[in-house]
């Protein structure tokens, strides 16, 4: 191993003791209690809407944190769009959290969010300069993305750019803004794309995006992880965030974050309540201390406020007949683990500062994101389904996996096997909705109610 | 396999370049990222734009590349009136009047009136329209086979 860590210049004389409040650290004193943290996705263009959706997540019968997403015009920097539509009494997708005035917000938030309440700002923006200032001034201290993240899926805005943005973001956020209050940001790297990225490159991006953050300040981080096709390997997977994360960030307040499947969800309510009950299995088996769940509404539409309390409340009573697992201790030997250790290595030693690192392993392949269509992606790295559903590479491409894979391993995807593959989770779920009890009684109610 | 009969069995397959492309406010791909993998088994070479491509982009390209033909694909409910916009932007440049342009998806909002708006977007200038359903894979491959042997022979 040549990753060399290099101890920040700033290191944090706040390190993780002291009686500082925040994200991070709400979340880390209800894991210590054994609680699982379940959070919903929600945002609406309406005050009154938001604070009754905020309100409503904090009163559900679970430990919860609150989410305020941003519309799309806001997340795309468009605020004369998102003017307009206010203006013209249109409703968006989210919350225009940089258009609605300061007082607006103070008010949506007021008795609310609250050190009890943390509430996360949740957006998807490459350039996110104008949603940081925002929310800042709201006197709200937690977000997420990562310039990989929240660049290659969604749009075309060029890597170094995304990366220069959230290098000058995450320096001024890391300055903490009210005395004893760190903030806290999360990757979206575990998430890339939702479905079909194996999950040793998952882990890579997650734990690179930590260090990003990390070499720009901030001291408080959640690393994310997306429950993908095999419950087996998605455990592997966290435990190797865990590993890495303790060695490379060895003096950061770090958690981790499930997030239930993000791919085509099961159209029926049975399979989709079943799914959720497999992501809250996988967190209290790696000793996950947050996740994000979905929805009965999920395959259909935007959900509403009280199917998210549903959902958050599912979680929660699940989250309870699963005791969280004592995190694995330092050695791991899977397959995820080694997969996800050497594309680290391989980014860390393309270049000493890590945001250029993380564009020259683009340029050169070292990173490659299957089925990305994004111009700084090489787009070379093919992934398919095994029997078992484990998600494996087909095709490496210029990654540096070709000895833990094997080489001469690649083979074609056909637009057959890709179709079927995007809907395994679904079609598993949707017609086995107890697939999940596999070997167990079939009644209802067994485990999930 | 002999010489002749690998020129038999090319010519058994399509041959061409196609441009793949999404609309400017849509930003899904995995539709596209199908939609590659189903023409290159049908023998073509894809160039794939991506998501979220802007007019003048999908017009330079289209220029540049000078190619067999154009699928455009949405799936965010805006292909109608963003197909119309960028339809006419592409037929009106002399090298693209007569390339070969399709587009399907989930193009608006289902109903009655998608089938008169299928009709406006051939009157604008698509060759093809096929709106998301169960057949508009498999009526998508019979357009390749019926076009593209109708060309060869």
């Amino acid at each position: 191993m040549t990753v060399e860590f290099r101890v920040p210049s700033h290191t944090a004389e706040d390190g993780t003791a002291g009686n500082s409040t925040g994200f991070g650290e709400f979340v880390r004193h209800r894991a210590a209690s054994g609680e699982l943290v379940v959070q919903p996705r929600m945002g609406f263009s309406d005050p009154a809407r938001m604070r009754a959706g905020l309100l409503a997540t904090r009163r559900a019968a679970a430990t919860t944190v609150g989410t305020l997403t941003v519309d799309s015009y806001t997340r795309v920097g468009d605020l004369a769009a998102a003017r307009d539509a206010l203006r013209a009494g249109i409703a968006l997708n989210g919350y225009p959290l940089a258009t609605h005035p300061r007082e607006t917000t103070a008010q949506v938030l007021a008795g609310i969010a609250a050190d009890d309440f943390p509430v996360q700002v949740r957006h998807g923006s490459a350039d996110p300069g104008h949603i940081f200032t925002a929310l800042t001034a709201a006197g709200l201290s937690a977000t997420e993305g990562g310039p990989v993240s929240y660049c290659l899926p969604y749009g075309r805005t060029p890597l170094e750019k995304s990366v220069d943005s959230w290098a000058r973001c995450c320096e001024d956020f890391a300055e903490p803004r009210r005395p004893g209050v760190r903030p806290h940001l999360e990757t979206f790297g575990g998430c890339m794309l939702g479905q079909l990225c194996p999950p040793g490159q998952l882990v890579a991006l997650s734990v690179l995006e930590a260090l990003f953050f990390h070499r720009h300040g901030v001291r408080s981080i959640s690393v994310s992880y997306a429950q993908q096709s095999h419950p087996g390997q998605d455990r592997e997977a966290v435990r190797a965030l865990r590993v890495l994360c303790a060695r490379l960030l060895p003096d950061a307040d770090v958690h981790i974050v499930v997030y239930a499947y993000m791919g085509l969800f099961p159209q029926t309510a049975d399979g989709a309540r079943a799914l959720l009950g497999e992501a809250t299995r996988l967190a209290r088996a790696t000793g996950a201390e947050r996740l994000i769940v979905k929805t009965e509404a999920e395959a259909d539409r935007i959900p509403t406020v009280a199917e998210n309390v549903a959902a958050l409340e599912h979680a929660a009573r699940t989250a309870r007949r699963h005791r969280a697992e004592a995190p694995a201790g330092a050695d791991d030997d899977s397959q995820v683990h080694a997969e996800a250790y050497a594309l680290i290595d391989a980014v860390l030693n393309a270049a000493p500062d890590i945001g250029r690192a993380l564009v020259q392993a683009f340029k050169r392949g070292l990173l490659d994101i299957p089925y990305c269509l994004h111009p700084d992606n090489a787009g070379r790295s093919r992934s398919y389904l095994d029997r078992d559903g484990r998600l494996r590479w087909a095709d490496v491409g210029s990654l540096p996996l070709a000895p833990l894979v094997g080489a001469g391993r690649s083979r074609p995807v056909t637009s057959g096997e890709l179709m079927s593959a995007l809907s395994y989770v679904r079609r598993t779920f949707d017609g086995d909705p107890y697939g999940e009890l596999r070997g167990r009684p079939r009644g209802k109610a067994v485990e999930d109610r | 396999m002999g010489k002749a009969m690998e020129r038999a069995c090319d010519d058994a397959r399509h041959s061409g370049v196609v441009i793949v492309s999404s609309l400017a406010s849509d930003a899904h791909t995995w539709n596209l990222v199908y939609l590659q993998l189903l023409l290159e088994e049908h023998g073509f070479e894809v160039v794939n734009l991506g998501a979220c491509v802007p007019d003048e982009l999908l017009v330079a390209e289209c220029l540049d590349r000078a190619p067999d033909m154009v699928v455009i694909s949405s799936v965010n409910g805006h292909g109608y009136q963003d197909g119309l916009r960028v339809i006419a932007q592409l037929r009106r440049r002399p090298p693209l009047a007569r390339t070969r342009m399709v587009i399907g998806g989930k193009l608006g909002i289902s109903g009655a009136r998608d089938g008169l708006r299928a009709d406006r977007l051939l009157d604008a200038g698509f060759d093809a329209v096929f709106p998301d359903g169960p057949d508009a894979v498999p009526e998508f491959e019979r357009y390749l086979s019926h076009v593209f042997e109708r060309v060869a022979s």
